[in-house]
């Protein structure tokens, strides 16, 4: 997932170890955290990390106001627009998918359950279709029923990426489109049928133009919320989200607040999965990140929707203080933050230069300018601990900075004295600048001179890095990226970033890994029907990225998040890596 | 012909009237020039002279940088990430100051904050001295011109002032950084020195407009004056008038006005740093220390330094140039 998207995935066993690793009184923590970490671990979910494993504070009490902000707004609160892993986490309280998120801690939140359809997909033709049936008794706000058509219709809509520009295309990729199908709005007449079949009101049969063991993640993907073809206003929907699940929108003011008040239409006995405690929702938006954190510390916010943990001048008070330190989670994302090496200008088209930057690198130090152990551990590959078919990858050394053996390679490359070139970094993420900053300083020392750039995020990858004709023009060698996954497993992670058939003139987050044996196994692990073989080659295809020298891991992500005061259920799902929205109440 | 300077003004009454008292050696005789009485007045101005005395220092700070990190600190850019506690980000034992760091380090990346602070002090004296000098050369001479010339001339120039004194200069000076930054190889230099060269084109390309219509202002006051009526009836010629009777008579006012700039572009450039679009790093300059420390506003050592640098150099110009424009200019009031 793009840029701050935070939906994320990891496998039970290593969260499990890296968790057991953390609550096992690591000797690096300030002394008032290891009695709550032991705890954690207790039957009395409190205390440090409790949320990741347990439900903390249970409760079924309803009533009261849940007050949640975010320091900025996120793309869109329209299901078919909308790419913020926050977003997908929290739309899912007035609006319902197909198939969603398990509402459980952990392991168990990465779970598909069926929400709007009766159970998961039954597939047939070899995974190249698949039907599901929706529940009876199913209604949008003002009454009206939702039907299968509605599905249909909202899937459709959003493949049209001129208006609908956030959001994922894999319906556009893999859905048997006829050919002369342009959009909803612009080719609204032409017969649909052979992507998406609705037999009757409850039946929606989808056709696959490649065979996908896994579609069911994609019909938990927010494109599959029913909007009915009468209410579609295009891009103006989103000031109006016709609501199917238990809230629906009170006020929308954009960049502002969002409020949310009791769907009456909504039926419990349609929805075995929401609880619906609180009576509202205040969304504020545009809060500042330091204001936010203090504002949850005392308890006047309950919940920073972004998820993505406390900002830098919060960490210190929640390590020092026992109390808020009680109150923190720390759980590790699907989320890899990386140094893509481009090998389009010499002499990084050299494996062994490449080889040189990654030699010369000081893993601890860019572990430290990511925020340290409680922001990431130190990464070996691409792909993060969690995705099926992870494994650790040994292929360079993750101490300090290995200055032989680079100038080793910089020797096999014809570089000896090493050389110069062009790091790009996003200008507005310090995380980002100490990167750069400190793999200047690490290369340097192997006679590697770097010159750092820094470009907004916004264009980062539009008209900067991401762009070939701009990197190659500008000597750029390295550039900052980070990618987090879609869903759980290799295809969700890797397919957008190791694929070289995927890089277009601009807008690409591969920048780097152009290699025909790595296209040859993604598309070797697209046509596995069997998920373990498939996530074994998803395997090797991560280490085949790390054999070629294209990319340097920095960190596999983690948060600090906080608990808010007075909110009940609160826990760490595996699908997002932050609370999960769902099961909130207050108390 | 003589300088105005010399002719008109108190001292050459002065003569007569001290070999009348007959006080005072050869020296009480001799002639001051209007220079000469400023410096005097200035002289007894310890206020002013404490601010020129920190000018001086900073300057020589900015000069010696190299050398004095090599005394007392380390290089600017150099990590020292043993000094942090990578679970809190912040040094250890709270700021890190010893010794060795004389002002601690910064978080995260542990870097010498007295090397950046000193170090800062070249980039900003750096960029505000010669935005100046550009502000003050097209100031002067717009204001000169106009002035002088009078008619159309003086109506298009005001109007162009009006323009840039109501223009958002910062607002523009952020679009601009950030678009001609691109050119690296059109412009033909690039990394830190594109960005310092854009920095002083910048501030003092939309900076000219006040000192410009002080300098008009006195020049249209000059021009009706006697000695310039004296000149013109003996047939001198504009440029004569303009560069040998008026020009010297606004040394005063530009020497004012160019101490007062160059503060104002000290923060001016701390404020374009503060918000990104200033010198890259990890090139060390106030305004992005700053920039940088909010993120840890609970580590208040390293907000302190960069704030007291540019806390310090802004007010010792503004002494220093208060100073200067009550001994050069005594009747002006504040």
């Amino acid at each position: 997932m793009k840029k701050r998207t935070l939906a994320v995935v990891a496998s039970g066993a290593a969260l499990a170890l890296a968790l057991s690793a953390c609550g096992g009184g690591d000797s690096t923590e300030p002394s008032g955290t290891a009695a709550p970490a032991a705890s954690a671990s207790a039957a009395g979910a409190t205390g440090f990390n409790a949320g990741l494993e347990n439900v903390v504070n249970p409760s079924d009490k309803k009533g009261g106001v849940l007050k949640m902000a975010v320091t900025e707004d996120w793309d869109s609160v329209d299901p078919g627009d909308t790419y913020y892993g926050m977003s997908w986490n929290l739309l899912r309280i007035y609006a319902r998918p197909l198939v969603t998120y398990n509402p459980a801690p952990g392991a168990k939140g990465r779970e598909l359950v069926p929400d709007l359809a009766e159970s998961l997909g039954v597939s047939s033709d070899g995974s190249k279709t698949w039907t599901y049936k929706l529940r009876a008794g199913l209604k949008y706000e003002d009454g009206t029923p939702i039907t299968s058509k509605d599905v249909k219709y909202a899937v459709l809509r959003q493949l049209d990426k001129t208006t609908f520009v956030n959001g994922p295309t894999y319906f556009n990729d893999w859905l048997d489109l006829p050919k002369d199908f342009e959009s909803v709005y612009k080719t609204p007449d032409v017969n649909t049928d052979q992507a998406i079949e609705t037999p009757d009101d409850q039946t929606i049969v989808f056709h696959l133009n490649k065979a996908y063991a896994g579609f069911d993640n994609f019909a938990a993907l927010p494109a599959t919320v029913p909007i009915p073809q009468a209410k579609d206003t295009g891009i103006k929907y989103r000031d109006h989200v016709l609501a199917s699940g238990p809230y629906k929108f009170d006020k929308v003011e954009p960049g502002k607040q969002y409020t949310l008040i009791r769907n009456d239409q909504w039926d419990p006995a349609t929805d075995p999965i929401r609880k619906a405690l609180p009576d509202s929702y205040e969304i504020t938006l545009g809060v500042q990140g330091d204001d936010l954190d203090n504002r949850i510390i005392s308890g006047d916010l309950h919940v920073d929707i972004a998820g993505s943990g406390v900002q830098p001048a919060a960490i210190a008070t929640v390590q020092q203080d026992p109390e808020l330190n009680a109150r923190a989670d720390n759980p590790i994302s699907a989320r890899t933050w990386y140094v893509s090496i481009l090998n389009d200008n010499p002499p990084l088209d050299n494996i062994e230069c490449r080889k040189a930057v990654i030699y010369g690198a000081d893993r601890v130090g860019l572990q430290t300018a990511m925020g340290g152990p409680l922001a990431g551990d130190i990464a070996t590959s691409l792909m993060p601990p969690g995705i099926g078919g992870w494994k650790k990858i040994e292929t360079f050394p993750l101490g300090t900075g290995d200055e032989a053996k680079a100038k080793e390679a910089l020797t096999a490359c014809g570089q000896p004295n090493g050389f110069e070139t062009t790091m790009t970094f996003r200008s507005d993420r310090p995380r980002e600048q100490a990167v750069a900053e400190s793999m200047q300083q690490a290369l340097a020392k192997v006679g590697i001179k770097l010159t750092l750039k820094g470009f907004p995020t916004s264009e980062y990858f539009t008209a900067y890095a991401g762009k070939p004709a701009y990197t190659k023009a500008n000597g750029i060698g390295l550039a900052t990226n980070g990618w987090g996954a879609d869903w759980n497993d290799g295809f969700g992670f890797l397919s957008q970033i190791i694929d070289s058939r995927t890089i277009r003139e601009a807008g690409n987050y591969n920048l780097s890994v152009k290699d025909p044996a790595v296209d040859a196994l993604v598309d070797q692990a697209f046509a596995e029907l069997d998920t373990a073989k498939r996530d074994a080659i998803w395997g090797q295809a991560d280490a085949k990225v790390m054999e070629g020298a294209y990319v340097l891991p920095t960190v596999y992500s983690k948060g600090l998040l906080l608990r808010g005061k007075g909110v009940t259920n609160q826990f760490i799902t595996g699908a997002f890596d932050m609370y999960d929205y769902l099961a909130l109440g207050v108390e | 012909m003589t300088a105005p300077l010399d002719v008109s003004g108190e001292e050459t009454k002065a003569t007569p009237e001290a070999v009348l008292s007959g006080v005072g050696g050869p020296k009480a005789i001799q002639g001051r020039s209007l220079g000469q009485i400023a410096w005097m007045r200035l002289k007894k101005d310890k206020v002013a002279l404490t601010g020129a005395g920190v000018v001086i220092f900073l300057v020589l700070v900015a000069i010696f940088a190299p050398l004095i990190v090599s005394w007392f600190g380390h290089p600017p850019n150099e990590f020292h990430q043993e000094m942090i506690d990578t679970m809190t980000m912040r040094p250890k034992g709270g700021s890190g100051i010893s010794g060795d760091f004389l002002f601690g380090v910064e978080p995260q990346n542990g870097r010498d904050l007295f090397s950046r602070v000193v170090y800062g002090a070249r980039i900003s004296l750096l960029i505000a001295f010669f935005a100046t000098l550009i502000s003050v050369l097209i100031g002067t001479v717009m204001g000169v011109v106009a002035g002088y010339f009078g008619g159309w001339v003086d109506t298009i120039i005001s109007r162009l002032m009006d323009i840039f004194l109501a223009f958002p200069i910062l607002v523009f000076a952020l679009a601009l950084v950030g678009v001609l930054g691109q050119f690296e190889t059109q412009l033909g230099v690039k990394g830190d020195s594109l960005r310092i060269l854009l920095l002083i084109f910048v501030i003092g390309f939309f900076n000219w407009g006040y000192i410009a219509r002080i300098i008009r202002g006195q020049t249209l006051s000059l021009r009706e004056r006697e000695f310039v009526d004296a000149a013109r009836s003996l047939g001198a010629r504009g440029p004569y008038i303009l560069f040998r009777e008026i020009l010297p008579n606004l040394i005063a006012p530009i020497l004012i006005y160019a101490t007062l700039l160059v503060p104002a572009n000290v923060l001016f450039e701390a404020a374009l740093s503060f918000l990104g679009v200033g010198i890259q790093p990890p090139t060390a300059t106030w305004g992005a220390m700053l920039s940088a420390a909010t993120k840890y506003y609970t580590v208040p050592h390293f907000m302190i330094f960069p704030g007291m640098a540019i806390f310090i150099t802004v007010l010792a110009f503004n002494l220093f140039g208060d100073g200067l424009r009550d001994a050069l200019d005594p009747k002006s009031s504040r």
